[in-house]
């Protein structure tokens, strides 16, 4: 071998060396943080952290039940109202998405995916907290709702578009309407595809905090009044992360940790059902 | 194929000639589902417009008051009434840089080795382990970072950096915590999936001809990446690190609890800062005056449209090379 080859290997080795020793870095962290996570939040969890309510600043005790109830609502809500309007954006991008408005709405909606959720935020409290005089869980669920909106229509027009043409055409060919075709046919088919990709979204946006904080606001009793300020899980951690007691930072370790578990079960499941669903349309 | 959602034939008679109708497109239940669905994607626009009105009516009264030099003021004196942006707009730039310069090399190794290097059955579990990182809430990283990174800062990396580098203007004054670097590491941890997920699909389109040709005419596999794979998606890894800086200028919760959220302008990486999505999260309820208001309304106005323009040009970068293709917008 050349004196020249020999540089021109042993750069190719020192680089891809380098290469898996960076990659391997960034790995590192996330193995990192979540040995934490369990490491300091699973002592934590018992009974009483996941049916008790939280008990007043300094004393010991008390659990997050109102915060985990609140998530559920609001994110729930959240969900209730930001579903129909994402899927059916998507559903027009796969079905009629091809000419200027199709593109400017693609645009919008890949770069919405990319602002800041507590701008959101405050544009919710805009709309409904300021005139109510009141902050609210509805709020809180509209900012969400919000959110959720561009990431839906983008998974679910990638998920229709999986279907094959063969199966439009079929249904067309037997005479359905375009509307039935697209509903009942092609809809139906990637089912399974968009709603993993609304829960997706539904376990991303519980894990926002940002549009939540002038909102939802946090509540350290329980409560179940959507009109009412209410706890979440996230709101409940940078609560307790942030403040001067020992016991609040237990808490807030185990509250991540509950969270993050949520986050990934939801995130793992969707992710499970589309390998399923792949597998079957290819 | 029995899972086919056909069952039996599909109603047929009466009125046969609205099915002709239909494949021409004029059928008026076609032509109503539509215009409903029309209607749904229609949001998109008027969600990102109601946001920039509502922003910049509310902001009138500071743009008014204030005019630009707003963007270059430094006191922020909520008692006085006077407002000037320019430490949090610094500081926002600064931490995203600091954080870009960490996570760069990161998740470009990640999406290199992915796509080039790693044997393929390595290849799908580290997707995933990238992925997952993106998956966690940004109040977790905070909570993590405020007591887990910051003490370990503060022990085991500031005190050996001051000793070597100590002389520089970035390494200045006391490390109590909470500080622009403490806020950029865990910014770059936050957007390395960002861009590693979307620089990966990026390498994926590039055709692998390209790579076939290079090795063919005697490179070395990492010859072949810097020569042939890397200069045909510029474009889009260059698409791929605006979106990670998109990501960095608008995160809140994180830095929130990390940086320090000082009304200052340092370029001390150990000096607390301040960033517009922190002062938002932390002013913004306490606003008691209608100009405080209308000042903190500015500070959103200034970040919605800096991101918004960030992102729109990373995703003309990304969408050359991957055309189309709702790259890196899937959550996981």
């Amino acid at each position: 071998m050349s004196r020249r080859a020999f540089w021109r290997h042993l750069t190719s080795r020192v680089m891809t060396g380098l290469i898996v020793v960076l990659s391997f870095l960034a790995v590192f962290a996330l193995i990192l943080i979540f040995t934490d996570l369990v490491l300091k939040g699973a002592s934590s969890l018992d009974w009483a952290f996941f049916t008790k309510s939280p008990v007043p600043a300094g004393q010991n005790g008390g659990g997050v039940a109102n915060a985990i109830v609140g998530t559920g609502i609001v994110v729930g809500l959240a969900a209730l109202i930001g579903v129909p309007i994402g899927v059916g954006a998507g559903l027009y991008l796969a079905e009629y998405g091809s000419g200027k408005l199709g593109f400017m709405v693609r645009f919008i909606a890949d770069v919405l995916n990319g602002t800041p959720s507590i701008v959101v935020g405050i544009v919710a409290w805009t709309f409904i907290v300021r005139p109510t005089h009141r902050f609210s869980a509805i709020a809180g669920s509209v900012a969400l709702a919000v959110l959720m909106v561009p990431m839906l229509a983008r998974t679910t027009e990638e998920m229709v578009r999986l279907v094959p043409h063969s199966l439009r055409e079929a249904a067309l060919a037997l005479g359905y309407p375009r509307w039935r075709t697209s509903l009942k046919v092609v809809a139906r088919t990637a089912l399974g595809g968009i709603v993993t990709g609304c829960l997706v979204g539904v376990a991303r946006v519980a894990g926002e905090t940002a549009p939540l904080l002038f909102t939802a606001l946090g509540n350290l009793n329980f409560t179940t009044t959507i009109t009412q300020p209410m706890q979440t899980l996230s709101l409940q951690i940078y609560v307790y992360a942030t403040g001067p007691f020992e016991e609040w930072h237990r808490l807030a370790w185990a509250s991540a940790l509950v969270l993050m578990g949520l986050v990934l079960v939801i995130s793992l499941t969707a992710r499970w059902v589309t390998r399923q669903r792949h597998g079957s349309i290819r | 194929m029995t899972s086919l959602p056909i069952e039996g034939v599909p109603p047929g008679p009466p009125g046969t000639e609205s099915r002709w109708q239909s494949l021409l497109g004029t059928d008026r239940s076609d032509r109503t589902y539509r215009r409903i669905l029309t209607g749904f994607a229609l949001a998109l626009p008027a969600l990102i417009l109601v946001i920039l009105g509502v922003l910049f009516v509310n902001a009138l009264p500071a743009l008014r008051r204030f005019g630009p030099s707003f963007v270059w003021t430094s006191t922020w004196d909520p008692v006085a009434e006077i407002y000037g942006a320019a430490p949090m707009i610094v500081g926002t730039l600064l931490s995203s840089f600091v954080a870009l310069l960490i996570a760069v090399p990161l998740a470009l190794s990640v999406a290199i080795l992915l796509t080039e290097f790693a044997p393929r059955w390595l290849r799908q579990p580290v997707a995933f382990l990238v992925e997952l990182l993106a998956a966690i809430p940004s109040v977790v990283y905070g909570t993590w970072g405020v007591f887990v990174l910051i003490p370990f800062l503060r022990a085991h990396v500031v005190p050996p950096l001051k000793a070597v580098f100590g002389w520089t203007p970035f390494l200045q004054g006391v490390f109590y915590g909470n500080s622009l670097l403490a806020g950029g590491i865990i910014l770059a941890i936050m957007i390395v999936p960002y861009i590693a997920a979307v620089s990966r699909e990026v390498l994926l389109a590039v055709p692998s001809s390209q790579r076939e040709a290079a090795l063919a005419m005697g490179a070395t596999r990492w010859e072949a990446v810097r020569s042939a794979v890397l200069p045909y998606g510029r474009a889009g890894l260059i698409g791929a690190i605006i979106l990670g800086l998109g990501r960095a200028l608008g995160e809140t919760m994180a830095v929130t609890m990390l940086i320090g959220n000082r009304h200052d302008i340092s370029i001390s990486l150990l000096q607390p800062a301040y960033t517009m999505a922190a002062a938002l999260a932390n002013e913004f309820s306490e606003a008691t005056t209608s100009m405080y208001l209308s000042a903190l309304f500015e500070v959103g106005f200034i970040l919605f449209v800096m991101t918004v323009a960030v992102n729109a040009v990373a995703r003309i970068l990304i969408w050359r090379v991957a055309r189309g293709t709702a790259v890196g917008s899937r959550a996981l």
